[in-house]
């Protein structure tokens, strides 16, 4: 019955067009009139404000080549790879502690399971001055780990109005973003791709470095992405913690209101957000191949 | 076959195996059960009757409850977690690891027991040739079809030379002709290797054609273990019965050496009283009207091609099912006569 159909020789009908008539508008236009007030949007507070942006970086005395003075200055240079430490470092921290807590979150199941992911997800939603405020109140001048430590050895560690202040602030507002993405992720996991690992004799480490890890892949490297690019613009744990944290927003900050070097806090800005958006871009297209060869 | 794809022959014994998971009735209740050497044995049931359970204990994936033994021949595995019992799995979902090329994945139990690399190559190319896979081995996983994903795991499972090959319900997730395809090539493999093999499945026909013996399970329990003839023309209860084929069931009554069906008598040397006697569809015979024991109205005829299976419902008592000859021209609303042969009956008191 279905040959007989295939057979006959169907009829070569032109594609059929919509009747032009009064009241019907062409189709690119009608899909042009649909985009715009995005587009109007878009321009308006983004793309505007980005080109006016990169003019003001080159709006100085020397011009376009101010880009690059303002990427050699050793005071520039020093913060941007500062800065580029700090992310990297609070990226593969926050990776390495969200996935073991996440895995163990998804495979154990306890009293209080529950209340537990809700705690280590209630940072999401605090500012950065907040998180600032956190890490002064445990590391701070009157902190607990201070007080501790002073009546321990008799010396009072005081780290949290420096580098390694902001880190752990970094570290804490991270690990709720990326603790949730592998959670979603490990609950695909297919059992029986570890228990198939066991049975061909894979010690337990061996499973995670085999298969766990190999099928969170994609989740950890889009979710370290995006923690990493927080941490490059983060600016209210920083500027909450010292003004003095050689970080890049930091810096920003500095050159644009103390300085009034306008010019070069604009350069910097777009310096920030290229890199940044570069290291996404490279993030994403190795996540995209290692998800292709997942399948 | 290849000599050297021979394995040894590992008995498997269970002692008191039971399984209580927590917070919930008794998954199996505590099994005994010896398992030859190079005997390929399948559990079968409904789901949720525990021969999933007893596959796992088996393979170190679940313990059995406290006084319960897992032996492979003469050592006792029970505390071995499944990474040192050297077992082969092979699971429904092929459980194949997806970042790796099919040659990879076969590689995989040879690479972690670190063969060197040349012996290696020649293991896992005399394995995917075995399963003929050869030109696949530098496949992706998701290039292959379902059934080329289950050889690879099958070749993975099996070029570690394992003492007991577990597969759990490894054809379910195909479609009906390439499930009937890998079935034989599994038979064949099973029988060539002379490996010890479970297989769990709730598929009576794939248990009949595989199995030396087969376990039926029901609600945690045995319910019989024989060969898949015992299990067909001796079902030790109902519930077996009727779970593999297709079983009638009809009232009668012995006394004396005479089976009373209907209006019918029968000479009869089995058990008396008030009887259920169990019949399969082949085993009842259309006949005509002066040698038939009973009459009915044929109320439906499938044509299945090589016979023809009617369902006739008698004056009284419930419908039966016949199988008659595939070229039967027999139909709705037709007035039958079916024989019994008293041999081929089976009575339950």
């Amino acid at each position: 019955m279905s040959a007989c159909l295939q057979e006959a020789p169907l009829p070569h009908r032109p594609a059929a067009r919509p009747p032009a008539g009064p009241g019907w508008v062409g189709e690119p236009l009608r899909l042009a009139a649909l985009l715009a007030p995005a587009a109007a949007v878009f321009a308006a507070f983004f793309l505007l404000p980005l080109v006016r942006l990169i003019l003001i970086g080159a709006g100085g005395a020397e011009g376009w080549s101010a880009y690059l003075t303002t990427l050699v200055d050793p005071g520039h240079l020093d913060s941007l790879i500062s800065t580029l430490a700090l992310s990297a470092g609070v990226t593969l921290v926050t990776l390495a502690v969200s996935t073991i807590a996440g895995l163990f979150l998804v495979r154990h199941h306890f009293p209080g399971h529950a209340v537990l992911v809700a705690l280590l997800t209630f940072p999401l939603a605090f500012p950065g001055v907040v998180i600032g405020f956190m890490v002064i109140m445990l590391a701070g001048r009157q902190g607990l780990i201070g007080t501790i430590t002073q009546a321990l050895t008799g010396g009072k560690l005081v780290f949290a109005y420096s580098m390694a202040g902001l880190f752990l602030g970094y570290v804490y507002f991270s690990i709720p973003r990326v603790i949730l993405t592998v959670m979603a992720a490990a609950e695909k996991l297919d059992p029986r791709l570890e228990e198939a690992a066991r049975s061909l004799g894979a010690a337990p480490w061996r499973v995670v470095a085999d298969v766990i890890l190999p099928a969170l892949k994609p989740a950890l490297i889009s979710a370290g992405a995006l923690c990493f690019a927080t941490s490059m613009g983060a600016f209210g744990t920083a500027f909450t913690l010292a003004t003095r944290i050689n970080v890049l927003p930091m810096t920003i900050y500095t050159e644009f209101t103390l300085q009034a070097n306008i010019a070069a806090a604009a350069a910097l800005s777009v310096l920030l957000g290229l890199i940044t958006w570069a290291a996404l871009a490279v993030a994403r297209s190795v996540a995209g191949t290692s998800v292709a060869a997942a399948g | 076959m290849p000599d050297s794809f021979h394995l040894d022959a590992v008995p498997i014994r269970l002692e008191r195996c039971g399984k209580t998971f927590a917070g919930s009735a008794r998954a199996l209740e505590p099994l005994d059960l010896t398992i030859r050497g190079g005997e390929t044995i399948v559990f079968l049931g409904p789901s949720g009757c525990g021969k999933t359970t007893t596959l796992r204990i088996i393979a170190g994936l679940e313990s059995p409850d406290p006084g319960g033994r897992v032996l492979f021949g003469e050592e006792d595995v029970t505390a071995l977690p499944i990474e040192r019992r050297n077992v082969g799995m092979v699971f429904q979902s092929y459980a194949l690891f997806p970042n790796m090329t099919v040659a990879e994945n076969v590689a995989y139990g040879l690479k972690v027991r670190k063969l060197p690399r040349p012996e290696r190559t020649r293991r896992v190319e005399e394995m995917l040739d075995l399963m003929h896979l050869g030109e696949f081995a530098g496949r992706r996983i998701d290039q292959l079809s379902g059934g080329q994903r289950q050889r690879v795991a099958l070749a993975r499972a099996l070029v570690v030379k394992p003492r007991v090959l577990l597969l759990d319900e490894p054809l379910t997730a195909l479609d009906a002709k390439l499930r009937d395809s890998l079935r034989l090539e599994i038979d064949r493999l099973l029988r060539g290797l002379g490996i010890t093999a479970v297989y769990v499945t709730h598929d009576q026909g794939e248990a009949m054609a595989l199995g030396d013996r087969i376990v039926v399970m029901a609600k945690g329990r045995v319910a019989q273990v024989g060969t898949p003839r015992e299990i067909y023309y001796q079902p030790a209860d109902g519930f077996v019965a009727d779970f593999i084929g297709t079983m009638n069931r009809l009232g009668g009554s012995a006394r004396g050496g005479t089976l009373s069906i209907g209006t019918a008598s029968l000479p009869w040397s089995g058990p008396e009283g008030a009887v259920e006697l169990l019949i399969r569809p082949e085993d009842l015979a259309l006949a005509g009207e002066a040698d038939g024991h009973l009459g009915g109205t044929v109320a439906a005829a499938v044509f299945l091609g090589d016979r023809t299976r009617l369902v006739v419902e008698p004056a009284d008592g419930p419908a039966l099912t016949v199988d008659a000859a595939g070229r039967s021209e027999l139909g709705r609303g037709d007035r039958v006569w079916l024989r019994v042969d008293p041999a081929r009956v089976l009575a339950v008191p």
